[in-house]
């Protein structure tokens, strides 16, 4: 039979090889001599010697599965993709513990869409043995889109025999995004949710990354031992750079959530949990629809998961900046969900467990300081670039020190404000407790950036809300509100009016989508301003004092110049 | 694969019987090793200081090392009939084992000074000596 179904050839059991094969044992238990064409013929299932129990079929199988696009010639088999990492005895040792769901849909008729879930009820994993619902058997079919139902899918491919082969073709054809349901490695809409906000609770930006300390953190809370969370990072770290991106993190949180439930965990990566996969399972939902009903024609099923890879990597590649997508994305993904509507309650028990599991987690999540979510890209990032622009505008007239300073701060409130408001264009000179636009000493930073074209009112609000700040924290700089007040005395009984007004504006402003979000956004922006206030205000009294000494060793000079003129001998010649 | 600390971090051997015979060459080697990163000096930063080259030809087979700027050390052992090695297949697959290495430090959950348990390194290293063998 090894010889016979091409093992022997290509050394290993692919899965045509192995299907064939179970084919020959069913032809020769069933008297038929060991030939190709026997399994042509309309064969009962093969009898496998008595096997494991469902656990262990469970625990067994789904660690190596994935799915790939697979047609036998005389395909009656199913296209159940089944993709291995280790071929050879791995496959063997699987085959026994598959025999027992091959019993029971002895019928193929009773293999059409319809429950089948009945006889795979049982051998399928806990949790959709929870699910009386009926078990649409798309497993065996969508697995055109490679990742496949792990072991689901091999039980049902070798249920289906002959006969099957056209009802296959018209499963092929149905609507495939439906066959998300029974991979153990492929993530459910729910779950990529609950996935996103976990992401989210770590740090706010899709975008970003998340450290390795901080996953490493999050990470330990499952409890599971530091070997396996070592494992699980080596797989989803696919770039290996100390950081999980979203794909990323879904990826081992999946792997995580499966271990708990009793999965072992894969040799490699699976397809599903792949970062590209699922970036673009993300973003383009619709369009893995449409690929999956191309995939639905009869192709090699290896070559077809490879196609689809490229494919996707491609995909993902275009994109790469997937970030703003992904919200779009999963507004899409609840559309598609709508559309399939076929069952998502597998992961019903699968959410609870998730749930159960990452309650603790979310809780001490939850605890975490919020302000180190924020110690994330954009808002320092943003930060760090508004204090880089400051110091090129020309400071032409800046006899004193505090004028730089105040520079300084009237661009790093600029950009801040920006920041906060969403990134509008920068609005003109917060000047904080600096002065409106009618002060004369400003006047030239007013024009220094051009880019304020607000008016004078908004900057009388933003300054009037810096203020609020300044004034807040009074005791942090004193010497600075004696400078500016020295200079500005008129603005502040013009700003003050003019702070009731704007004290509410923060509030109101409309870009900010979560209120706490801003008023975090602001303490963050309010103690870094602080903390550079006061470095000015270091900065500037340091600056002062060496002019003092320059003007002193000018001073210097001059004297001993005159007295080496004095000293010189006349004589000239 | 070996610490700072002159402790193996990881070892593998591909024909399995002799294996302590092996781990002996390994170890005597260090002193060698250690030799050679003195004679350097303070500088350590070129990449081509970090391959140590042959470190002493036995009888049966040849020693070659390779020092990282944290002093992890690699050592290798190869067979003295395989003389289709060339210094510059050693100098790739001290960088594949360099570069995974790294990969290994990414992992937040692994501890400088663990023995390195990760799979992909393992496969790493074994398609490596397949590959030679």
């Amino acid at each position: 039979i090894t010889e016979v179904c091409g093992a022997k050839r290509v050394g290993y059991f692919g899965p045509a090889q192995f299907y064939i094969a179970l084919k020959l044992i069913a032809a020769a238990q069933s008297g038929f001599p060991v030939r190709i064409e026997s399994i042509k013929n309309e064969l009962p299932l093969p009898r496998f010697m008595a096997l494991k129990n469902d656990t262990d079929v469970r625990y067994g199988t789904p660690a190596e599965f994935h799915g790939v696009k697979f047609q036998i010639p005389h395909a009656t088999l199913e296209k159940n993709s089944y993709k291995r990492t280790d071929e050879g005895d791995k496959q063997e040792s699987k085959s026994p513990p598959m025999s027992p769901i091959c019993s029971p849909p002895a019928s193929p008729s009773t293999y059409q869409r319809v429950p089948l879930s009945y006889g795979y009820g049982k051998a399928r994993s806990g949790l959709e043995q929870q699910h009386g619902a009926p078990y649409e058997v798309r497993h065996s079919t969508h697995q055109q889109d490679g990742p496949s139902s792990g072991n689901y899918g091999a039980k049902s491919t070798l249920t289906c025999s002959t006969p099957n082969r056209s009802l296959s073709v018209e499963r092929e054809q149905q609507d495939s995004s439906t066959h998300y349901s029974d991979d153990p490695w492929r993530i459910t809409e729910e779950q990529r949710d609950y996935y996103i906000n976990q992401f989210r609770s770590l740090q706010p930006d899709l975008n970003a990354f998340i450290s390795g300390s901080v996953a490493k953190n999050f990470f330990t809370k499952s409890k599971l031992p530091i070997l396996e969370l070592s494992h699980i990072w080596d797989l989803s770290d696919v770039d290996c750079d100390g950081a999980l991106t979203l794909p990323e993190f879904c990826a081992a949180f999946h792997l995580v959530v499966a271990r708990k439930n009793g999965y072992q965990l894969p040799e490699t990566l699976p397809e599903t949990l792949l970062p590209e996969y699922l970036q673009a399972a993300c973003l383009k939902p619709v369009r893995d629809c449409a690929l999956f009903d191309s995939y639905s024609e009869p192709l090699p099923g290896s070559q077809q998961t490879r196609d689809f890879g490229r494919t996707e990597k491609s995909s993902t590649e275009e994109a790469p900046d997937n970030s703003a997508l992904l919200q779009d994305g999963k507004k899409d993904e609840k559309q598609a969900l709508k559309v399939s509507t076929t069952l998502k309650t597998i992961p019903k028990e699968f959410q609870h467990l998730t749930v159960k599991t990452a309650a603790q987690e979310s809780n001490a999540l939850r605890a975490r300081p919020r302000s180190r979510s924020y110690s994330s890209t954009s808002i320092e990032d943003a930060m760090k670039k508004g204090e880089e622009p400051p110091t090129p505008p020309p400071r032409p007239q800046k006899s004193h020190s505090r004028a730089s300073s105040l520079d300084l701060n009237k661009i790093f409130q600029q950009n801040t404000q920006a920041v906060r408001s969403g990134w509008l264009p920068p609005p003109p000179p917060a000047l904080p407790p600096r002065p409106s636009v009618s002060q004369t000493e400003q006047p030239s930073e007013v024009e220094l950036h051009p880019q304020m074209n607000r008016p004078p009112s908004q900057a009388e609000e933003s300054s009037s809300a810096k203020k609020e700040v300044v004034i807040a924290q009074p005791p942090s700089k004193p010497a600075r509100r004696k400078l500016r007040t020295e200079a500005q005395g008129l603005e502040t009984p013009e700003l003050s009016p003019t702070i009731n007004v704007t004290s509410s504006l923060p509030a109101v402003k409309p870009h900010l989508p979560v209120q706490k979000q801003s008023s975090k956004q602001k303490r963050a922006i309010q103690t870094a301003i602080r903390k550079n206030k006061e470095a000015n205000a270091v900065l500037a009294r340091l600056n002062s004092e060496l002019q003092q000494q320059l003007k002193e060793v000018h001073k210097e000079r001059i004297a001993l110049e005159t007295q080496l003129e004095q000293l010189r001998p006349v004589t000239v010649l | 694969l070996l610490s700072p600390q002159n402790y193996p971090l990881y070892i593998r051997s591909v024909p399995t019987e002799n294996e302590l015979k092996f781990h002996y060459t390994v170890h005597t080697s260090l002193d060698v090793v250690d030799e050679k990163i003195s004679a350097m000096g303070k500088a350590l930063v070129d990449q081509r200081e970090l391959y140590l080259g042959l470190l002493y030809p036995t009888e049966d087979y040849k020693v070659y090392g390779y020092v990282t700027n944290s002093k992890v050390k690699f050592v290798m052992v190869v067979d003295s009939s395989n003389t289709a090695l060339r210094d510059n297949e050693i100098r790739s697959m001290f960088r594949k084992l360099h570069n995974s290495y790294t990969d290994i430090m990414c992992n937040p959950f692994y501890n400088p000074g663990d023995r390195i348990h990760s799979r992909a390194f393992d496969n790493m290293v074994n398609s490596m000596m397949m590959q030679v063998c």
